[in-house]
């Protein structure tokens, strides 16, 4: 009999720890796995027992629940694989998330973990760059720029340094793909960071994640370790007389580090301030050396392709955003985590089929996509496939992917004047229209809710102004959740709704 | 965010020997600046007004320069915090649960009219902005323990259950 039990932060924060200890009590000295999750993060903390017909789960578990369970008196939700939120996804990034022990390299190399890395060792480093350019990966950090493009850059640059940094920095509400996978599978992360090093000669890489994320940084940082220990990062690594080597940088707290120069003056030792482009962070990036800076899930992403080929991998999406995107369904939902598919999904199916609708059962009213920039979609534009292009031709962004519901009590003029709130708190003061703009922003609303109409005017010029003025996206992107909400429920900005319904 | 003793009487003294030897362990890293903040938060719990000139001799900087970074950063406190630290996360996953009711009826539990440290110093809550808890929202930590769905009895037994 084999036990498994997630560690997630997720499932820790719903009480995984008792359960642990219920169960190790209970097992005596049958061991008891702890793996990172599935993803399913309503049936957390889920127990999976395998007696040799696969893997049957249990969730969600409270400690109690553990001798009825061992004795067979509590039934199974079946097999996990089979549980129809994970039979529908198509899981190639998180393919070993919640299954392996993620510090067990030998595990991970047994379910396909290496085979990209040995595979690339063999390959020039033009090769490579065919191979991310075929495989059609785009950045997952939201920008959608294609990877394999980046890389080139930095690859062609002359320098006696080059980096690779991991933006780990995932403040984005809603989102948790990059802590889920760092926390579930991190060998997953250093084998797609090694590649790319091999790939554009630098022999550096530094992962800058968040304070808010204890686990993720412990896990890393034991990962990077063992991987040192096993001869994968270092100074010949796996043995072909090449160097990688990596660390974890931890910021402090400030969402703007999300930027990418920001992030780069934060790794520095310097404020989070944003830097003007050009010069282009992969020509003159960390310490001004050529710098590849990629979010998580793109670099995580880079083992499959080079494991089951850049065609493999392109196969699946739709358009031009190809391969498969892990989008986090959370809020006010039923059925929340983390569900790996191919692009061109339509977001209603999303929220309704795969989410099950909202947690309080009441009816969807809004959902907000990409994070605190992303804008707010009513049920109007539930037929929207998710896709890069897909969501820009309505007014929105996929950014990070996380796809946050809002059930009929939410405030829409309320969410708006959050936006501006967090921009204001968060501007990291370098720009006017960022630093100024969101706090009149927050005034102006504050007008419109008392009231005047003609404030309306005001905050749409304003968010023209933040958009076409700001430095970085927190300035330029802040007008996506406002005037999105304003758009689709003009009648709580105290408009009269046009009449095209 | 955070109220904090205004008097530089109030806060405890640390000895600069006690804070040098965290900077050295940095010295040789690219950009060291955080890690070494990081490394001395970790120790006193604050970042303590000795430690600028400290921190800007070993590094070649200013004490303006040093004293700029610690002001960006959230994380980074001037003062030590209360005995425990309650955030609550106030993003948007965590709103559409519900979390604007639940930090309004945690500070005035707690007898706090805004984030900050309660008047006997055993409890400071703070605003976070996500957790990466948003499918189990809305979230809170509670001294580096995770809350998911948190509720106002959830986090009450939480803090009575914190020595």
């Amino acid at each position: 009999m084999k036990v498994y039990l997630s560690q997630d932060a997720a499932a820790k924060a719903l009480g995984s720890e008792a359960v642990a200890a219920a169960l190790k009590e209970a097992l005596g000295d049958t061991p008891l796995t702890r793996v990172g999750s599935r993803g399913m993060v309503w049936l957390e903390p889920l127990l999976e027992i395998d007696r040799g017909q696969g893997r049957e789960a249990w969730g969600p578990v409270a400690p109690g629940d553990i001798p009825a369970i061992l004795a067979g008196d509590i039934p199974s939700l079946g097999l996990t694989e089979e549980i129809p939120f994970l039979a529908k996804q198509t899981r190639l990034t998180f393919q070993r998330c919640g299954i392996i022990d993620p510090l067990d390299l030998a595990q991970y190399e047994a379910h396909g973990g290496l085979a990209g890395l040995r595979r690339a060792l063999g390959l020039s480093g033009e090769q490579m760059i065919d191979e991310m350019k075929a495989s059609g990966l785009r950045g997952r950090g939201g920008a959608g720029f294609p990877t394999g493009i980046k890389w080139d850059t930095v690859r062609m640059a002359h320098a006696d340094q080059k980096y690779i940094v991991c933006n780990a920095d995932e403040g984005d509400s809603g989102t948790f793909a990059d802590r889920m996978i760092m926390e579930g599978d991190p060998f997953c992360l250093i084998e797609g960071m090694a590649i790319a090093g091999l790939c554009t000669g630098a022999t550096q890489g530094y992962v800058y994640t968040r304070s808010e994320y204890p686990d993720a940084v412990a896990v890393m940082r034991r990962a990077i370790e063992l991987a040192r220990a096993a001869g994968v990062l270092g100074g010949d690594v796996l043995g072909s007389g090449r160097a990688f080597d990596m660390e974890v940088r931890v910021g402090a707290g400030a969402y703007v580090c999300g930027e990418e120069t920001s992030l780069l003056n934060s790794l520095e030792g310097k404020r989070g301030v944003v830097r003007a482009k050009p010069p282009l962070p992969a020509l003159e990036g960390f310490l001004g050396r050529p710098t590849v800076v990629n979010n998580v899930i793109s670099l995580a992403t880079v083992p499959v392709i080079f494991e089951k080929g850049a065609a493999h991998y392109a196969d699946f999406g739709l358009g031009r955003s190809r391969g498969t995107i892990p989008v986090q369904i959370a809020g006010n939902v039923k059925h929340g985590g983390l569900f790996e598919t191919a692009f061109g999904m339509s977001l209603g199916d999303l929220v309704e089929e795969i989410g099950g609708g909202t947690a309080s059962g009441r009816p969807v009213k809004a959902v907000q996509i990409g994070g605190p920039l992303g804008a707010y979609f009513g049920r109007e534009k539930f037929d929207t496939p998710f896709g890069y292009e897909e969501f820009d031709g309505q007014g929105g962004l996929i950014g990070h992917a996380g796809v946050v519901v809002f059930d009929d009590s939410a405030d829409m003029l309320g969410m708006a004047r959050f936006a501006m709130e967090f921009c204001a708190v968060e501007s990291c003061g370098k720009c006017t229209p960022c630093r100024i703009g969101a706090v009149r922003g927050v005034e102006t609303l504050d007008r419109i809710k008392a009231g005047d109409g003609a404030a309306v005017e005001v905050l749409t010029d304003l968010c023209e102004v933040m958009k076409d003025g700001s430095l970085c996206a927190l300035g330029g992107f802040t007008p996506y959740p406002v005037l999105s909400a304003l758009e689709a429920f003009p009648e709580e900005f105290g408009q009269v709704k046009e009449a095209a319904e | 965010m955070t109220s904090q003793p205004s008097l530089p009487q109030d806060l405890p003294q640390v000895a600069d020997a006690e804070i040098k030897p965290l900077i050295e362990k940095y010295l040789s890293a690219e950009g060291p600046l955080l890690p070494m903040l990081h490394e001395i938060q970790g120790a006193f719990g604050f970042v303590p007004a000795n430690a600028v000139p400290l921190l800007a001799e070993a590094l070649n900087l200013t004490r303006a320069e040093v004293t700029g970074v610690i002001s960006f950063y959230h994380d980074f406190r001037k003062a030590p915090a209360g005995k425990h630290v309650l955030k609550i996360c106030r993003a948007e996953a965590c709103q559409s649960m519900g979390a604007e009711a639940l930090t309004a009826r945690m500070l005035s539990l707690l007898g706090l009219e805004d984030h900050g440290t309660t008047a006997d110093s055993r409890v400071t809550v703070e605003a976070v902005y996500c957790l990466g808890l948003c499918a189990c929202a809305p979230a809170a930590m509670l001294d580096g323990q995770l809350i998911g769905r948190a509720s106002v009895e959830g986090l009450e037994k939480a803090l009575e259950g914190a020595a």
